[in-house]
């Protein structure tokens, strides 16, 4: 632990998570501040207030960043989530990720303007086309049928809230 | 015996042709759901919520059972057939299982995992039923600085315990939290952290959160990661089991139960834990030690029966003191919100039809498992072939739909996407999910106990130690918090970055096995 100070850098890994340490401390503090602007804090009946925590809560998350830095600085990595389906080992495929969260902003714009089915079919065929899917009107067609049915199981037979947009009186 | 009768009663309200039908939907869309790869328990039974949003809340949680015994056994079929399992809770199936899978014994191995599921969730749901109201009886007794105590002792252990890395647990839960206190304060109506929007001013539902981590989080992760060449699914035939299959399983599934139902219901017990014991007990008590690692069933049928004994087990601190103890258990709690029902110790005195209906449809939805399971396993495994473009397509479409029907407005669609970049960023740098939700869920509770203790101690902080009981649990806070310091002591000064990489595996079993054996003499007696 002695030699930490001269060989330390050398042995961090994974530099990208002082960037998180860095966002946590960043909430931290704007949890702080939210505290501090919120007024008349305590009563009698009262005594903690609705400010106690968020202070707390904002001093402990400053503290496990600078904990979380002081283990990155030693080597400390987390370990990336495995799955059925991933394989980790190649850098991450920003594109997919992009064109994906592309597509679901595009749902939550158009959903009530042009209603459920249309924007949840249109985010399923993006979606599927994204992570490779290159058969467009079977995903289009797969993704109308399953927002059609769920518009009638869900907001037609069971009063789910889903809106019809400008199929409303067609549907 | 009074809860016996109590029981029966739930019976009579569950069977009605309509409420077994409901039953048997729940079990085979919560199985069909749990099967594809990628869906844990968890995402499971968040994405099949809004199923249950229309019906009266009787049926709602007849449906709701249904999902929830569907789901944890759906995620075993993926990881006997498909190696490389995705939830903690099915990596030690996985071991022998696709072994026994890749040496054309998937019939057999799905076979004792079904029938010991069978078992271990008969078994624990009726030791549910012994031990939930003594529970409840206790609970009923403690005050607020009681409750404060116990909610932290989740915090503490979920975020120490569970996962590899303590700094990375506190962290999630501390998000958790943090998202918890976005809204309006319940004693002053204070706006916190809503930065005068009106849409966080009634807080953030829990359902989004739950789902933006895990339906949307994973569905960009493995977007970020996708494997371009699909797994190779083994194909299967009917399940069943001979007589010497038979004879080599029973055993395993009973001490599988034995070591999952207790580690379910203690806080961060979790079902990685059990399953992982139950796997080097049958190891060391087979007799044919020579076939673990290629595929022996006692290897399946321990893990399997302690991963779903242990999700009873969880079923007794959620109904009894409101406390979530995984992440399945988290979105019960969720649930159990948005239909209006506060889990916690009144809950049983207050809607006991309720809670009796819900145990008699866990017993029922767990029965027609069984007998859904056997017959229909070639039909789950095609479901194993899905493409994964529509599979996860359709992740987001069904996260996207549910999210929306919580409230009915785009902006919670907004919310989903940013929650599931945090999902993302959690599972990039080895962040554990659990404590998020932990903290989400019971950050509110916690500060309405703190609260409520200090009040009646008119502000003095004394009111924080109440009974026997907080000094209990502050003294276990303390155990897991200071146990690895003095584990590092004794290794000498050369631990210093078991932190990060594997001091999980050893430094918590001191802690964990006391309280073991300290929840198991309950039942037991």
């Amino acid at each position: 632990m002695s030699t930490e100070g001269t060989t330390a850098p050398a042995r961090v890994r994974d530099r990208a998570q002082f960037g998180l340490c860095a966002a946590l401390a960043l909430v931290g503090l704007v949890v702080i501040w939210d505290a501090t602007r919120i007024g008349a804090a305590t009563s009698s009946n009262d005594p903690v207030g609705p400010r106690a925590l968020p202070f707390i809560i904002g001093a402990a998350l400053l503290l496990v960043s600078a904990l979380y830095a002081l283990d990155v600085f030693r080597g400390g990595v987390g370990e990336q989530e495995a799955g059925e389906d991933i394989e980790l080992g190649h850098p991450a495929d920003w594109k997919t990720v992009g064109m994906l969260a592309a597509a679901f902003l595009l749902n939550a714009v158009l959903m009530e303007p042009l209603g459920w089915v249309i924007s949840g079919a249109l985010l399923f065929a993006m979606a599927a086309f994204a992570l490779g899917n290159r058969h467009h009107v079977r995903g289009l067609a797969i993704g109308l049928a399953l927002s059609l049915i769920t518009f009638y199981a869900f907001a037609i037979g069971l009063g789910v809230n889903l809106p019809a947009g400008i199929l409303q009186g067609i549907l | 015996m009074d809860n016996i009768s109590a029981l029966l009663g739930g019976f009579a309200d569950v069977i009605t042709p309509v409420n077994l039908l409901i039953a048997l939907l729940g079990v085979t869309v919560g199985t069909a759901v749990g099967v594809l790869p990628g869906i844990g328990p968890a995402m499971t039974v968040a994405l099949l919520l809004p199923l249950t949003y229309g019906l009266p809340v009787e049926q709602s949680l007849i449906l709701f059972g249904g999902i929830f015994y569907g789901g944890m056994y759906g995620g075993s079929t993926t990881s006997i057939l498909l190696n490389t399992p995705g939830e903690s809770a099915s990596v030690v199936t996985a071991l022998e299982g696709n072994k026994m899978a890749k040496t054309g014994r998937a019939a057999q191995a799905l076979a004792t995992s079904a029938i010991g599921s069978f078992v271990a969730g008969t078994i624990g749901t009726m030791l549910i039923v012994l031990v939930m109201p003594q529970v409840v009886d206790f609970a009923i007794t403690l005050g607020s600085p009681e409750f404060l105590a116990i909610i932290l002792v989740a915090f503490v252990g979920t975020a120490a315990i569970l996962g590899s890395s303590r700094v990375r647990g506190f962290a999630a839960l501390l998000m958790g939290i943090t998202l918890g206190l976005v809204g309006t304060d319940f004693v002053t109506g204070q706006q916190r952290l809503t930065f005068g929007s009106p849409f966080l001013a009634d807080n953030i539902d829990v359902i989004v959160i739950a789902v933006g981590i895990f339906a949307v989080g994973e569905a960009l992760w493995v977007a970020a990661h996708l494997r371009r060449r699909a797994a190779t699914v083994i194909p299967v035939g009917r399940p069943w089991l001979s007589r010497a299959d038979w004879g080599r399983s029973w055993k395993p599934w009973l001490r599988g139960t034995a070591l999952g139902f207790p580690f379910g219901a203690i806080p961060a017990g979790g079902a990685e834990i059990p399953t992982f014991m139950s796997y080097l007990t049958e190891r060391r008590l087979s007799k044919h030690p020579e076939e673990f690692g290629k595929g022996a069933i006692e290897g399946v049928a321990g893990p399997e029966a302690a991963n779903n004994a242990s999700a009873a087990g969880t079923m007794v601190p959620l109904l009894a003191l409101g406390l979530p103890t995984n992440a399945t258990a988290a979105i019960i709690i969720a649930a159990f919100m948005s239909y209006g029902i506060e889990p916690g110790p009144l809950l049983l005195t207050k809607q006991p039809d309720l809670v009796w209906m819900l145990i008699a449809s866990l017993f029922i939805g767990n029965f027609f498992l069984l007998v859904l399971n056997l017959p229909l396993a070639p039909t789950w495994a095609k479901l194993l072939r899905i493409p994964r473009p529509y599979l996860y397509a359709g992740i987001l479409f069904f996260a996207s739909m549910g999210a929306y029907a919580v409230q009915g407005q785009p902006f919670d669609l907004y919310l989903l996407l940013a929650l599931g970049f945090i999902g993302f960023a959690m599972r990039r740098f080895g962040l554990p999910v659990l404590p998020l939700i932990v903290g989400a869920i019971l950050g509110p509770l916690f500060e309405r106990h703190l609260r409520r203790s200090l009040q009646t101690s008119g502000g003095d902080i004394s009111g924080l130690v109440g009974g026997p009981v907080a000094l209990v649990c502050y003294f276990i806070i303390l155990g897991v918090l200071v146990w690895p310091l003095v584990a590092r002591l004794r290794r000498g000064a050369r631990g210093d970055d078991d932190d990060a990489d594997h001091g999980g595996d050893d430094t918590p079993s001191g802690p964990v096995s006391t309280s073991t054996t300290h929840t198991w003499e309950g039942p037991g007696s």
